[in-house]
């Protein structure tokens, strides 16, 4: 560590005011931060400190996010395989995934940060550690199979307008990662939707190319459930053959990178919940509007399979538990206040479920309904807090 | 031309255009920009018709009671309207039928009631007719750009000519199928105020 320290504080002077790399000061300021927890304190005013800042909070995401993503790999590779018919090692599996996406995460870094970086130099401002999240979000939330310059223009889009012309992080309005991947979904709805972009059969740098074996199917279930012709909501794994809520919970069925595993998501919803860096009642009601509307459509929905599907299906099948553990409780694009928290959670559960059941056309309800959600998060707050000072008009009243 | 009136053509093409300035006349940019082709037409269609209303309000400005000028606006407008539509139908029917109600919906565009409105109940008919076809012109080339790069990079054409070229798609390039829908047209309109704020730095918010 000090040997690291004595290196950084060695070419800082290069890197500032006067120095020959001045033009490259956000990018050693940044690295210098993301290191070592900077030295500076609050110049005027009272402030309440904490041990930990945001570059401290938003690694404690990534952290969160890796029992997932690691998963999200391995699944990738044991698709893969299953779907071309070949029988290999857990690590070869592991290292076919972590081929397929690691192009992904590093398009979506380079070109995040690029931007960051230049938006950082132009107005004269440090590197926000916001995009450090949401470029490791953004792998996880799209097909292993979406081409790299469409992660680039979709990355590209949502820095720049769902997060720079707001003023950078900690002003949008919208999750950025989410945006992304909205860019990606209308905008080439043929790269991120159907049967043939979940699974790869293509080969990741000339390794493991093989042709389908009979009965592949790469449609997720909630793909296969929104097309079913018959109304008994039942779906089925890779080849075809019938899956269950297990399988659905520890995760191997086709899906974007991340969100098969319900289970190593609910791993990194726990130590977030445990470093206190999301909110455990933004992820609590996400799942209790969730089950509660399943249970209406249950009830007194349409006679179709999605609208069948029991309620603890629906929270582990698709993005929904990955949207509930880390995207609805976002900082930034949530509610603040305690009260606002369960109404916010629970409409995203709400509306995730209308639209998966009521439009055939996008089997995958999350992403809409947070990114609705995301609106009315201020607006809630508001009525929150609205309506506390009106109690405490009336009990003042009633004191006179 | 003198300066005042060359003031009054070029000024609603840059600093004072109805579209990234006033934005008004939004929606219809919008809902015509898809293609080239209609915009085209349609930045012609509210140039003529503004400057055509412009010139008849300006001439009767002083025989027009204060209380019903609205109303009479509207019906020179809208008899202005009427004959460009016709003249539409008759001679390039395929375009009146993709621009199909935004011709008539000119009527109710903010920008005519607003030039008739805001300079030719007040001013000389020749000053009338250069603002409305400094208006109209203004309008029509913040359609055109937006068209431009909707069309280009959501069907990769230009006037229905296909200009990005076979190999592209077969190397994996997919038309950017957001370039198709009312939202980024607003975004687009969004980045020509952008760009347009940067470099008329007068026109920034303070």
């Amino acid at each position: 560590m000090k040997f690291i320290k004595n290196i950084v504080d060695k070419i800082k002077p290069t890197f500032s005011e006067g120095g020959k790399l001045v033009a490259f000061h956000s990018l050693f300021d940044a690295i210098e931060t993301f290191l070592f927890v900077p030295n500076e304190t609050a110049k005027n005013g009272t402030h309440i400190h904490d041990a930990i800042d945001t570059k401290r909070s938003m690694f404690t995401v990534v952290v969160a996010l890796l029992p997932a993503m690691l998963f999200g790999m391995w699944n990738v590779g044991y698709q893969h395989f299953v779907a071309i018919g070949q029988e290999v090692s857990f690590f070869e599996e592991f290292a076919f995934g972590l081929l397929s996406v690691l192009p992904t995460l590093l398009v979506a870094y380079v070109v995040g940060l690029g931007i960051e970086i230049i938006v950082a130099q132009v107005k004269k401002e440090e590197v926000a550690e916001g995009f450090f999240v949401t470029g490791f979000l953004i792998p996880m939330i799209v097909p292993v199979d979406t081409p790299l310059w469409m992660t680039a223009a979709a990355t590209a889009f949502a820095v720049i307008f769902a997060k720079e012309v707001f003023g950078g992080t900690g002003y949008n309005i919208f999750n950025v990662a989410l945006i992304t991947r909205a860019f990606l979904f209308f905008a080439y709805p043929t790269a991120m939707s159907g049967d043939q972009v979940w699974v790869r059969t293509r080969d990741a740098f000339w390794w493991g190319a093989g042709s389908p074996v009979d009965g592949f199917s790469g449609a997720t279930p909630l793909g296969q459930l929104a097309t079913a012709t018959e109304a008994t909501p039942a779906f089925s794994d890779t080849l075809g053959q019938a899956a269950n809520f297990w399988d659905a919970f520890i995760g191997w069925i086709p899906g974007s990178v991340g969100e098969t595993s319900t289970l190593a998501i609910l791993l990194g919803g726990a130590l977030l919940i445990a470093t206190g860096v999301a909110s455990w009642k933004i992820m609590l009601s996400v799942f209790a509007g969730g089950a509660f509307t399943a249970l209406l459509f249950n009830a007194f929905g349409p006679e179709s399979a999605i609208a069948n599907l029991p309620w603890y299906e629906h929270l582990v099948l698709g993005g929904f538990a990955f949207g509930a553990v880390f995207m609805a409780t976002d900082p930034v694009t949530a509610a603040r206040t305690e009260v606002g928290k369960w109404i916010y959670g629970f409409l995203i559960g709400v509306v995730a479920i209308v639209v998966r059941v009521l439009n055939p056309g996008y089997p995958e309800g999350m992403m809409l309904a947070i990114l609705l959600m995301n609106i009315f998060g201020c607006f809630i707050d508001w009525c929150v807090v609205q309506n506390n000072i009106k109690k405490r008009i009336k009990r003042v009243k009633q004191i006179k | 031309m003198n300066a005042k009136l060359k003031d009054i053509f070029l000024g609603p093409l840059n600093s004072n255009n109805p579209v990234v300035v006033q934005v008004l006349g939004i929606c219809s940019a919008l809902a015509v920009t898809v293609e080239l082709k209609p915009a085209l037409v349609m930045g012609l269609s509210v140039t003529i018709i503004v400057a055509l209303a412009n010139v008849i309000i300006s001439l009767i400005r002083n025989t027009i009671p204060n209380s019903v000028r609205i109303i009479v606006q509207l019906v020179v407008v809208a008899a202005v309207v009427t004959v460009v539509s016709e003249v539409l139908k008759a001679f390039a029917y395929d375009v009146s039928v993709q621009l199909s109600v935004y011709i008539g919906l000119i009527i109710t565009n903010c920008i005519l009631m607003g030039r008739l409105e805001a300079f030719a109940m007040s001013n000389k008919p020749w000053d009338s007719f250069l603002d409305g076809l400094g208006n109209g012109f203004g309008y029509a080339w913040i359609l055109i750009v937006v068209a431009f790069f909707r069309e280009l990079l959501g069907s990769g054409k230009l006037l229905g000519f296909q200009v990005i070229p076979e190999s592209f798609y077969q190397a994996g390039y997919i038309n950017n199928g957001l370039m198709m829908m009312p939202s980024m047209a607003l975004i687009l309109v969004a980045c020509i105020i952008w760009v347009h704020r940067s470099i008329k730095k007068d026109l920034q918010d303070k």
